[in-house]
């Protein structure tokens, strides 16, 4: 929690004192994209492989190429109103699946944040007008570290997590069946501690399960995510 | 089969057949389930799933064939075929133990803590879970009754009534007009009606394109009203009319063989007629005494235990929930309450705090759906939201799309919760 407020602090720090300026290096990007580069392509003439082209991706909403079977995480998340920006983009770099549910994207993350500053900064590069593009610090969107290890540590009472499960199965089915609701069954415990605090902290935006998460206390998360990892 | 071959076809149906008026001899606890809707069902399924055999589940339901009042709309509006909103309860018996009895409970006696059937049968219990849904309060609707409603379906209990209305609306002559006359408040399903218009403009505006909807109304705000009332002209343009009673006055006499409704504004001719009543708890709630005098139980927020009788619950429309509405998936929720309560009590397990949640999917049109849900947590005083949300108007086209998928995972979701 106080590495979190400190870096809150120099983030404040970092956008009075330097003008606004974003800190990334585009030429240490390029090298750090090589590791993208099976699945990305940007620059003149790219196309989509793998995964979609990335030119003028800021401002672009999230799975919005007509021409690109892109995943209905994706898609959703930009049917909520998510487009690519510095911060979600670095939140997405760093971690996919915390910030979107059920995205196809085969990549783990990446835990640099100056990898992922001079990544963005290529990318920005690679936008139209990258000069025009509003720059922020990648501070406000909640993710990965932004779980306290405290509430990771938590030790889910799984008893308890049986009772709490029952309300999602309203709708998510202990079979697995995902049509137009995932499945949740199964999922590692850190994973989804992680997803429901980014609900409960609105970083993903489904309402119903903002709400779900907004009743539930850090206890009662653990308590499910123990639950559900054990459920085939 | 009849209902006597039934009963002495099912092992649970043998000892309940044969042991009237109490059942003797059973070292287990029992509860008896009155109702297998959306609340009791899931109350059954999760009593028997959870207590792994250490309670004597048994669950009445007349049906043998349940179907779903939600998404009975989109039947209507050729969404859903029939069979797709049946479901049965083989698996709560053969899956989970349940006995399952298609009889109609007549009646309880909390002094005797037995439950009546029509077939004479009485069955002991020591917990009862009362979900019977809701009666109509035909004092609402001067003229209409049971026997009208083969002429102008409410269509508010799924079944051969929702049919019947799909019937009439496809048979309607061109350029007839449907009148609905919508039900006062509290009653089941608030944006059902709503929902109903759009699915009914739906079906209309393909077959039958010059006819016309009138909703009288007798409220004059309803549950969704600008999301609903948006896509009403978006997608059908003028076809719908919406009047509170604020315009229409009182509704005077509803006659089902001349097919109008007479208000104090105008008279009203009808080609096809949905009417609405009023509503009330399901009838055995309010001859077991478990109602006030607003006709609805009143529950121990906490537990959903009746605040008349401690070895009594009671479930979904039947009850007065505090902030939450009457809905499928309210009962859902509060059955998981009340199943973990009751377990506790008779077999010693572990209680747990009270969770609550709804959300209610409409769908206004072809792939545009909304939806409108709320947290919950149990005070003293009521069961009270902690917070919910709602579609915006002007959406994107994918989010409702993606809105109306969530709801068909939902449906799959809270029926395999119900039936297994």
């Amino acid at each position: 929690m106080q590495g979190r407020v400190l870096t809150k602090i120099l983030g404040c720090f970092w956008l009075v004192c330097s003008g606004l300026s974003y800190s990334g290096n585009a030429e240490q990007g390029a090298k750090v994209f090589q590791a993208c580069q099976s699945c990305h392509a940007v620059g003149a003439g790219a196309d989509h492989l793998v995964g979609p082209h990335l030119n003028n991706l800021f401002g672009r909403v999230a799975g919005s190429l007509d021409n690109f079977n892109y995943s209905a995480g994706l898609r959703a998340a930009g049917a909520n109103g998510m487009s690519w920006d510095a911060e979600h983009l670095d939140a997405y770099i760093e971690n996919p699946i915390a910030l979107v549910r059920e995205t196809s994207k085969r990549f783990a993350g990446l835990a640099s944040a100056e990898d992922r500053n001079n990544l963005i900064a290529f990318l920005r590069a690679n936008s139209v007008g990258p000069s025009d593009i509003s720059e922020s610090l990648p501070t406000s969107i909640p993710r990965d570290p932004d779980v306290d290890p405290q509430i990771l540590a938590i030790t889910g009472d799984p008893e308890y997590g049986e009772y709490l499960a029952s309300e999602c199965m309203t709708c998510h089915q202990s079979d697995g069946a995902d049509r137009g609701i995932p499945s949740i069954v199964g999922w590692p415990t850190k994973q989804f501690v992680i997803v429901l605090h980014a609900y409960k902290s609105t970083a993903r935006p489904n309402p119903v399960m903002q709400m779900i998460a907004a009743n539930l206390a850090d206890e009662d998360i653990a308590a499910l995510a123990a639950y559900f990892e054990k459920q085939q | 089969m009849d209902r006597r071959s039934f009963l002495k076809g099912t092992a649970a149906g043998v000892a309940l057949a044969s042991s009237a008026p109490a059942v003797v001899g059973s070292a287990k606890p029992r509860v008896v389930v009155i109702g297998g809707g959306a609340g009791g069902a899931t109350a059954a399924r999760y009593l028997a799933k959870d207590s792994k055999g250490a309670l004597d589940v048994v669950l009445i339901e007349p049906t043998r064939t349940y179907y779903t009042c939600f998404f009975s709309n989109l039947y209507i509006g050729g969404y859903r075929d029939f069979a797709s909103i049946g479901h049965t309860y083989g698996k709560l018996a053969s899956d989970y133990g349940i006995a399952v009895v298609h009889d109609w409970a007549t009646g309880i006696d909390r002094d005797k803590k037995t439950v009546a059937l029509a077939s004479g049968t009485q069955i002991g219990y020591d917990r009862v879970i009362v979900a019977p849904g809701i009666d109509f309060k035909y004092e609402t609707t001067p003229g209409y009754s049971a026997e009208a409603s083969g002429k102008m379906p409410h269509a508010w209990k799924g079944g051969s009534q929702t049919q019947l209305l799909k019937a009439q609306l496809e048979a309607m002559r061109p350029g007839g007009t449907f009148v609905m006359l919508a039900p006062p408040n509290p009653y089941r399903c608030p944006p059902g009606p709503y929902e109903r218009v759009a699915m009914a403009a739906h079906l209309l505006s393909q077959k039958n394109p010059t006819a016309k909807i009138i909703v009288l109304d007798p409220k004059e705000k309803f549950s969704k009203q600008g999301l609903f009332q948006e896509g009403w002209t978006k997608y059908y343009g003028d076809m719908i009319e919406w009047i509170p009673a604020s315009m229409y006055g009182a509704i005077k006499a509803i006659n089902a063989d001349t097919m109008t409704i007479e208000t104090e504004l105008d008279t009203f001719k009808a080609d096809v007629a949905n009417v609405i009543p009023g509503q009330r708890a399901g009838h055995i709630a309010s001859s077991a005494g478990l109602t006030n005098a607003s006709g609805f139980c009143p529950i121990v927020p906490a537990s959903m235990q009746s605040q008349m009788d401690p070895n009594v619950y009671v479930l979904g429309d039947s009850t007065i929930a505090g902030d939450m509405p009457k809905s499928g998936y309210s009962a859902n929720s509060q059955a998981k309450v009340a199943a973990m309560v009751v377990r506790a009590e008779l077999t010693g397990s572990r209680a747990f705090p009270a969770k609550f949640s709804n959300t209610c999917w409409s769908l206004v049109a072809t792939d545009d759906g909304v939806k409108v849900g709320a947290g919950y947590e149990a005070t003293a005083e009521k069961i009270a939201s902690t917070g919910g949300f709602i579609s915006k108007n002007g959406e994107s086209a994918e989010l409702r799309k993606q809105t109306y998928e969530e709801s068909i995972g939902w449906y799959n979701g809270i029926t395999s919760d119900m039936f297994g």
